[in-house]
């Protein structure tokens, strides 16, 4: 391990894991939500994760990423979002008929006005 | 009719009793019902509103005050029963105060108790101020505020599934079933309550069994945005402003998470009711692992004690919701009528 | 908050402290980081108190740190343990006074373990006769010196020549406590009011005239561990859990925090210091540290002993502002002589200078 000034004792404080909710932002859930109210029903089956093109080879986890959205975590939504094909198979599977290639849709423009300061 | 001036003593004034007792009093029996308390109506009482369609308790009370207004239909309150025992061809019933009853059969309904949340320690029920049970939020409703303990109007309110159900540490491996769509109950009373109010449900399964239960659980997230976090909340504690803050995990997201809340919700389980225990001991009625009266087959006995002339009705036996209870009851009344035909 | 909820708790934790007649058995580290602490609680039952308390010089490690840390076997723990059961039997005694959590914890495991698995006791009693040639009774108590203390807080109350109070305001001090994970979440009935609500050291505070904080990380570990902090690399695990509870208690200005275990007292005075360097934040009101002490060191200051003697200078947060509020005088140039007045080095990078 590298000693640096801030390390001088060959280690550091381990970074949280925590999701504090009362520090976290929810401004992206709202957005989603406004933009498709089905996001709501969501009950985190992972019907859409079994069958997602993209989550058979990266790291994309659509039902994961619900809940990150819901808890405001945006952090991990900025790579995830990109990840989507779009091909629609997880609408077909979904049980409670969310929009969910439109969830992704909005949570990629969500970011994008995040980032604009546009929410 | 000989059978028809049979005398049945019905154990108990809830939902079960008042099924079992106005049933049997109208198709002629002579009956008595013991009920500990005051009056009959046992936990419905305190109940203000009932689920799936959040219907008033008072007209399912007003209903079983009328169905047990009956001249053949003796009630007997602020008494319990201690001891049945087979004698001559019936059944002799021991009360409260020393009295017996000659029966020629008892329905036992002596239902559940409400878990004891001060039992969870780590929620601090008895301690912080905002710390309540399922059935006091229910209190609150019938008073039309839910407030704080300061009388200040809460902004987050979570609902804590499984107190004192399938929990080994208080000794209940048992699913107490009606908890999960009592939140979501009352978790939507809340939201049209306090429409700024957040509201959210920690479960550990959402166990939404009964008819148009999960069509519930939908439509509070489709319609009143009530927030569902999977994962047992293990411990509450309050900040320095007297917010609660209570420590979960989100295991759908899969990291620990941490909440403020203004008011915490203990939906507190089913526990077989003391007086029925000591009825059970007194009586020689077996006891299942999850200490409720355990019936001679599960599937096609489910009401027969195993003693003779003596029947189970309702949630002595397992948790059930007030349907269920109904029917369980009159499945009583069926084999008590059965019995006393056979003689 | 309710207090008469917290008392119910309380009610319903109350475990067996003899009145007298202990067999002590010492901490390994407790006499290097808080050198007074067990020599004052020998002082404090015998000079004050009137009590009976034998130490045996052949005690030794009850190996827990070993055990904790995956070298030595349960069966050989047992044994060591036994072999303290055998020297106090020898002496006569049946009540255990445990200066250290760990082995608290420790002997708490295997008497419970003996309980439920009578085969493993037979066992034992073998391998100790196998190789030492020694019989031993299994204790009739075994007490964490903390619940000592807390047994006899009213009567250390009432010869008190200082009180957990600020004198220049008249307002009890805020203090912090913290109970070693080992003295109660593993057998919460071993624990004086329990693992959620202990009452321990909230006794003995109120008792002396503080005010207890019931902070949101109260009941949170300090971050000891056992392999966490015997791997340097792995400190940073330890470390996390001790800035999480200072983080939650700042808010209330606590003027210092009493623990019962070795671990939490060494690691909540330590880390002060190695969080200051590395983010360059202390928790205390006005910038300065928090002390953290032990519940001997609390009642000796309580009982009018002198600071330098009862060894508060060997922590790395100084505890003088701490006895400027208590009313206490100590000159801080007598912190580091020797007892032949000489002059000791002083460290570097106190905290509370």
């Amino acid at each position: 391990m590298r000693v640096t000034q801030s390390n001088k004792f060959g280690f550091t404080i381990n970074r949280s894991r925590l999701i504090d909710y009362d520090s976290s932002d929810r401004k992206v859930r709202e957005y989603v939500t406004l933009r498709e109210p089905s996001f709501r029903l969501c009950f985190a089956c992972g019907g859409c994760t079994a069958t997602c093109t993209a989550g058979q080879h990266t790291s994309f986890n659509l039902r994961r990423m619900n809940t990150f959205i819901r808890r405001g975590e945006i952090e991990p939504l900025r790579e995830e979002v990109k990840r989507c094909m779009l091909c629609g198979k997880c609408l077909l599977v979904c049980p409670r008929g969310v929009n969910t290639r439109n969830v992704v849709a909005a949570a990629a423009e969500a970011i994008v006005k995040l980032e604009r300061n546009e929410l | 009719m000989k059978t028809m001036s049979a005398h049945i003593v019905v154990a108990g004034g809830g939902v079960a009793g008042m099924e079992a007792a106005g049933t049997l009093a109208g198709m002629g029996y002579r009956v008595t019902m013991i009920e500990k308390d005051d009056a009959p109506g046992g936990h419905l009482l305190q109940w203000h509103a009932l689920f799936p369609d959040r219907r008033p308790a008072d007209e399912v009370i007003s209903h079983f005050r009328k169905h047990t207004e009956h001249p053949n239909l003796r009630i007997i309150t602020g008494t319990t029963v201690e001891k049945v025992r087979n004698h001559g061809s019936g059944v002799l019933v021991s009360l409260s105060g020393g009295a017996e009853e000659q029966a020629d059969a008892v329905i036992v309904a002596t239902g559940f108790e409400l878990f004891d949340a001060h039992r969870k320690e780590e929620y601090g029920y008895g301690i912080y101020d905002n710390v309540i049970t399922s059935a006091d939020l229910e209190a609150m409703f019938n008073r039309g505020l839910v407030a704080k303990a300061d009388g200040s109007v809460p902004s987050r309110i979570g609902l804590v599934h499984c107190v004192g159900s399938r929990d080994e540490k208080v000794n209940n491996n048992h699913c107490s079933k009606v908890c999960c769509v009592t939140a979501v109950k009352q978790a939507i009373e809340i939201r049209k309550m306090l429409p700024s109010c957040e509201v959210f449900c920690f479960y550990m399964d959402m166990r939404m069994y009964g008819p148009y239960y999960e069509e519930l659980y939908r439509e509070s997230q489709e319609y009143h945005n009530v927030n569902f976090i999977r994962g047992k909340v293990s411990e509450a504690s309050v900040n320095i402003n007297n917010r609660l803050v209570i420590k979960v995990e989100d295991t759908l997201a899969g990291r620990p998470l941490k909440m403020e809340l203004d008011i915490i919700v203990l939906m507190v389980g089913m526990e077989m009711a003391g007086a029925g225990m000591r009825l059970a001991e007194a009586s020689g009625m077996k006891r299942g692992i999850n200490r409720f009266l355990e019936s001679t087959d599960h599937h096609y006995g489910n009401n027969l004690s195993g003693l003779r002339g003596v029947f189970y009705a309702g949630t002595c036996t397992a948790p059930m919701n007030i349907t269920d209870t109904i029917s369980h009851a009159r499945a009583a009344v069926t084999e008590t009528v059965k019995y006393l035909n056979s003689r | 908050m309710k207090p008469e909820g917290k008392k119910r708790i309380w009610a319903e934790y109350q475990k067996e402290i003899p009145d007298d007649h202990f067999f002590y058995v010492r901490s390994c580290i407790r006499q290097t980081f808080f050198a007074g602490s067990e020599q004052y609680f020998l002082k404090i039952l015998r000079d004050d108190l009137g009590k009976d308390v034998y130490e045996d010089p052949r005690h030794t490690t009850c190996t827990g740190i070993g055990y904790h840390g995956d070298v030595v076997p349960f069966e050989t723990i047992q044994a060591v343990v036994a072999r303290h059961f055998a020297l106090a039997t020898e002496a006569g005694y049946k009540h255990i006074a445990i200066s250290c959590v760990t082995s608290f914890g420790i002997y708490s495991e295997i008497l419970e373990t003996w309980k439920h698995f009578p085969e493993t006791l037979e066992r034992t009693r073998e391998n100790l006769y196998k190789a030492t040639g020694r019989t031993f009774d299994v204790p009739e108590t075994i007490s964490h010196t903390s619940d000592i203390i807390y047994k006899f807080r009213d009567q250390i109350a009432r010869k008190a020549k200082y009180h957990l109070i600020d004198i220049s305001t008249g307002e009890p001090l805020k203090v912090v406590e913290h109970i070693g994970c080992h003295y109660s979440k593993m057998f919460p009935k071993y624990g004086v009011g329990g693992a959620e609500f202990p009452h321990v050291l909230v006794g003995m505070v109120e008792a002396w005239g503080g005010d207890i904080i019931d902070y949101p990380e109260r009941r949170h570990c300090c971050g000891f561990g056992f392999r966490q902090y015997l791997v340097q690399a792995n400190r940073g695990y330890s470390l996390f859990a001790t800035r999480k509870k200072f983080e939650s208690m700042q808010p209330y200005r606590p003027d210092m925090i009493i623990a019962n275990c070795p671990g939490c007292t060494m690691f909540m005075d330590r880390w002060q210091y190695t969080i200051r360097e590395i983010d360059g934040i202390t928790y205390g009101a006005d910038g300065q540290g928090i002390p953290v002490l032990t519940y001997e060191e609390v009642a000796g200051l309580v009982l009018g002993y002198n600071p330098w003697e009862l060894g508060l200078q060997y922590h790395n947060v100084q505890s003088l502002p701490l006895l400027r509020k208590m009313g206490i005088k100590a000159d801080p140039s007598e912190r580091f002589l020797a007892k032949d007045g000489s002059r000791l080095p002083e460290p570097e990078n106190l905290i509370n200078g």
